[in-house]
């Protein structure tokens, strides 16, 4: 119940994104989102407001993010059902369980050893067998799966690893959000086309048009 | 010196110093507004503690030596234990906008550092009441102590610990309950428990109580949950508290603004936080400038790209990235200019060889000194300027700076800079990107209004601007830009995938190609500013993007009244972080403020049996209220206007402060010999002091800033010097209404003591409060007119008063 009225907010809202010309959420990622145990990825102590559109501690100075986000992210590296994802930040691995249930397979990594350890007992104990984790260092990424269709990297980071951009396939997109725990500025969503260019794109989360009107 | 004078003097300086270690304890373990905030709202204990008195005077007044001595004690005990406790309230700043659960813990902080602050005030309180005799002299102690206290502070944590110097105060406090304990009919029981303090406190405390527990969501916490991190060193200062880490196994690359194009990659960096967040870096470097490769690749190096070893001024120099930067790309000479000592002595001391004896250089010239200031006495005009990006994104990005002063982003300042530039030298400064963009407008806005007023006809020849995804560029051009400069720029940006964001007749399609916005924010924004309807372009952007000024240093504040219904209505959508915290913090501090002061204090002041007539109270409550307010507008104005001539916020803040207490102080102890010789000739003292106040003060206002310019250049100490010389005639007049009123209610309405000094404790901190929100709003001179208001609607009233023979 609680999960469908979350699922029923985050809708809303993206309804009101269409509207507004923002991006709209894709059904199947809604599905996902619906289908998720968010409480199953949150500690005990917040489990009863796993279904709130925000974000949660998961301990270790870290945070699962917004569902509004964590769809929105989804939605923009437009996932397919044969997809192979890096995800660069485990966390509680939620992000990791919403793209399992979209693609063929997700790889992450987390550099917290306690939320890796954590993060892949969990996963494989909700039996998601097509995510597979590792602990490490992000910024080199995965090479022995790579080139990825997808890229997303849910840690801060001051500019874009190099090696991460080399392992995304052509016309293969990353997503990363750009912010402080618990507030997302903006989505950088990055494209590399058929031609290894590189294209960013600054998707704000919210459609905020800086100016009012003319008087 | 009587026993009362010497703990009056001491509890005095242990409050003040407390309440300045305080918020420099609470900026570590939390956020420095956030700290702000609690310290206000905890300082009402000064005002809560008339109430008590009030309530209890005439049980208290016969006892009065031994509770003086126990709220000294109780003052020096909850010191350390409300420090203890307040640790373990599990506030999460971060989440407050998410979890209403967090406003509950707040306002258990609120409370647990309330205490102490109510003990102190009790004991100064308690002197007021039971000593009526010696008012004044009671009132220059208290003001002398805290002006000690204030200056003490500052040094005492060049040299101790936060910790350690927690323990101190509470000594200090201590000491103050045994010279009053001792003249007390209690001497025994209280020496005893005393002592059993003093050993507790210095032996008996677990170190593990007194550790400060960082919020796990700043920097530092998190950077240590990386496997083989590991803290190197960390020292402390009123500066900041400084920790270096390494992380070998997952190595930190800081490397803002790099190129997607990038062949190179950051060598190995230790990471130092302040005060646990706010990253900068020291970067391994061996004298091979070809392992930098990264630094041709950043935003930052266009400047380089323009211009031929030049002679750079980097200010803001940190831990070194900026003099690698300018060492890579070719510069010819660097001038470093670095505020915090700690961290040049990181770079030139623990970690030169790590740094590579960077300062050393023979290129390089290192000055720990202040940006501003610096500049201002420097004789040198530079190729370029180059204004260090010394803010952290997630610092810059949630809006928590907006209450803090910042001289390096004015109209004035750039002008300044400019005026140091030589011909065909530039001024850059890179900052973080956010969207919609504030701070990096608000530069260009702030630039194009320097040019303007020193007759630049078109500014917008001078302007480039390049960005990537989340830096932007900016230069100033001494002069206008060529042909050959523009292509330069072009090409930088194409070569490196940044895009233009503005230079001399750059054609709109050119303006968003590798790193796209929904529209040209920057490009569109620049144009604005540039055009005929720039003002209308400011008036109608969402956020504050005013220039900022000398008067009005609020660089950070882009907080709009008019946006923030909207922003409120995106909070579940994502945009939270568009809402513009400090603004709104200050506005609930004044907000909190008020509702406690009339539920802690005028409320239960109110059920007070009161034996004045009616009016009296009013009036007189009213008086204290009016010099409450007015004394904190004058004193945080001046500071303000103090810390640009001193050129550092520390020296100005143990100068000027501790010049107003101590002068105020001087006023105090004379203005009993004021009121007898003058009310002889039927006028009233408090008007005359009033007059040199207001005279003094506007005096002040025409004549200190073509003084303080002429006067820059001096030495540290003769400036210093100067200031406490300036402040002190304003200090003296300012020290005299308080114990004026003070001694005249004594005399005619000793019930009411207890009441002025709740009164005035209540207003002291609404007035730091509404201070600094006039000034972000109007500019500090407003708020000195404003506060010389008030101290003439409190002479209006004494004269009333005495004219109807009431006092």
């Amino acid at each position: 119940m609680a999960r469908a009225a979350m699922v029923d907010e985050v809708h809303f809202y993206a309804t009101l994104a269409r509207d507004t010309g923002e991006a709209a959420l894709d059904e199947d990622v809604m599905q996902s989102l619906g289908t998720v145990e968010r409480h199953e990825f949150v500690p005990a102590r917040e489990r009863r407001f796993a279904y709130e559109n925000r974000p949660l501690r998961i301990g270790h100075g870290q945070t699962i993010s917004q569902p509004y986000i964590v769809a929105l992210m989804t939605d923009l590296i437009e996932p397919d059902r044969d997809f192979v994802v890096l995800e660069i930040g485990t966390g509680s691995g939620y992000q990791a369980a919403i793209l399992a249930k979209l693609v063929t397979h997700v790889y992450s990594i987390e550099i917290i050893e306690a939320l890796a350890d954590e993060a892949a007992a969990r996963l494989a104990r909700l039996g998601y067998d097509n995510v597979t984790t590792k602990l490490g260092d992000g910024y080199h990424g995965w090479e022995e799966h790579a080139p990825y269709d997808a890229i997303v990297v849910t840690a801060a980071a001051s500019h874009v690893p190099p090696p991460l951009i080399r392992q995304l396939k052509p016309g293969g997109r990353m997503i990363i959000p750009v912010g402080g725990r618990f507030m997302t500025q903006q989505l950088l969503l990055l494209e590399k086309t058929d031609d290894d260019e590189v294209i960013t794109r600054q998707i704000a989360a919210v459609r905020f048009v800086p100016l009012t009107r003319e008087r | 010196m009587r026993p009362l004078f010497l703990a009056t003097l001491l509890i005095s300086a242990a409050a003040i110093a407390y309440e300045i270690l305080l918020m420099r304890m609470l900026s570590i373990v939390q956020w420095h507004h956030f700290a702000y905030m609690i310290i206000s709202l905890a300082l009402l204990g000064y005002g809560a503690s008339g109430t008590f008195i009030a309530i209890g005077r005439r049980w208290l007044e016969p006892r009065f030596e031994v509770f003086f001595s126990l709220s000294a004690l109780l003052f020096s005990v909850t010191m350390v234990a409300c420090f203890v406790l307040g640790q373990r309230v599990p506030f999460n700043a971060l989440e407050i906008v998410w979890n209403p659960r967090q406003f509950l813990y707040l306002a258990a902080t609120y409370l647990v550092f309330f205490v102490p602050f109510f003990f102190a005030a009790c004991c100064i309180g308690l002197a007021f009441t039971c000593r009526r005799s010696r008012i004044s002299r009671i009132y220059f102690f208290d003001l002398l102590g805290a002006g000690l206290g204030a200056m003490m502070i500052v040094g005492v944590l060049f040299l101790l610990s936060p910790q350690d110097t927690l323990i101190m105060l509470s000594v200090v406090a201590l000491l103050a309950s045994a010279s009053m304990g001792l003249t007390s009919n209690a001497r025994k029981p209280l020496l005893a428990v005393q002592l059993v303090c003093l050993v507790a406190l210095l032996f008996g405390l677990p170190k593990s109580w007194l550790e400060m527990r960082i919020s796990e969501y700043k920097g530092l916490n998190q950077a240590m949950q990386v496997v083989g991190s590991n803290v190197l060193t960390v020292s402390s200062s009123p500066l900041g508290l400084l920790t270096v880490v390494e992380s070998p196994r997952i190595p930190f690359r800081y490397a803002p603004g790099l190129s997607f194009n990038t062949g190179f990659e950051p060598p190995e960096q230790l990471a130092i936080f302040t005060d646990g967040d706010s990253m900068s870096v020291i970067t391994r470097f061996d004298g091979n400038l070809d392992a930098l490769g990264y630094m041709g690749d950043v935003t930052a190096a266009l400047p380089y790209a323009l211009l031929d070893a030049p002679h750079v001024l980097i200010l803001g120099a940190g831990g070194g990235a900026d003099v690698l930067l300018a060492l890579y790309n070719g510069a010819g000479k660097i001038d470093a200019v670095e505020l915090n000592p700690q961290i040049t002595n990181l770079v030139t001391g623990t970690f030169a060889g790590f740094a590579g004896h960077l300062y050393d250089d023979e290129r390089v010239t290192l000055h720990t000194q202040e940006a501003r200031g610096f500049v201002a006495r420097s004789k040198n005009r530079y190729d370029l300027i180059q204004v260090a990006l010394l803010d952290s994104f997630a610092a810059s990005g949630s809006g928590v700076q907006a209450l803090n002063e910042s001289y390096l982003y004015t109209v004035e300042a750039i002008q300044e800079y400019l005026r140091h530039t030589a011909a065909g030298g530039m001024l850059a400064v890179t900052r973080w990107l956010k969207l919609p963009p504030r701070d990096n407008l608000k530069l260009v806005a702030t630039v194009l209004k320097a040019l303007r007023e020193t007759g630049v006809a078109d500014p917008g020849r001078r302007l480039a601007m390049i960005r990537s995804w989340n830096t932007s560029t900016l230069l100033v051009k001494q002069g206008e830009f060529s042909l050959d400069d523009i292509a330069v720029i072009k090409e930088f940006a194409r070569s490196h995938s940044f895009d233009t964001a503005f230079y001399p007749a750059m054609p709109a399609h050119a303006a968003n190609r590798f790193n796209l916005l929904d529209q040209p924010y920057l490009y569109d924004g620049i144009t604005a500013l540039l055009g005929e309807n720039a003002d209308d372009f400011v008036a109608r952007y969402k956020f504050h993007i005013t220039p900022a000024t000398d008067d009005k240093p609020y660089f950070f504040h882009f907080f709009k009244w008019s946006a923030l219904p909207e922003v409120m209505a995106l909070r579940k959508r994502g945009g939270a972080s568009l809402i513009e915290w400090s603004y709104l913090i200050l506005i609930a501090t004044i907000a909190q403020a008020a509702v406690a002061g009339v539920i802690l204090i005028l409320l239960p002041l109110s059920r007070v049996k009161r034996s004045w007539p009616a009016g009296a109270g009013t009036r007189m409550g009213g008086y204290f209220f009016l010099l409450g307010l007015a004394f904190l507008f004058v004193e945080m104005a001046f500071i303000q206007k103090f810390i640009l001539f001193l050129s550092h916020p520390l020296y100005a803040i143990a100068v000027v402060l501790s010049g107003f207490l101590m002068f105020a102080g001087f006023g105090s102890a004379y203005s009993g010999r004021l009121a007898r010789r003058v009310e002889q000739t039927g006028r009233s003292p408090v008007s005359i002091a009033v007059a040199g106040i207001s005279a003094i003060a506007l005096l002040y206002m025409a004549l200190l800033p073509m003084l303080f310019q002429q006067l820059m250049g001096l030495a540290d100490g003769i400036k210093m010097a100067l200031s406490v010389f300036l402040i002190a005639p304003l200090a003296f007049c300012m020290g005299m209404p308080f114990p004026i009123g003070l001694n005249r209610v004594a005399d005619r309405l000793p019930d009411f003591i207890p009441w002025a000094w709740g009164i005035n404790g209540f207003a002291s901190v609404m007035g730091a409060s509404l201070a600094t929100l006039l000034a972000i709003e109007f500019g500090f001179t407003v708020v000195v007119l404003f506060a010389l208001g008030l101290y003439a609607a409190a002479a209006v009233i004494m004269r009333h008063q005495l004219a109807q023979g009431r006092l």
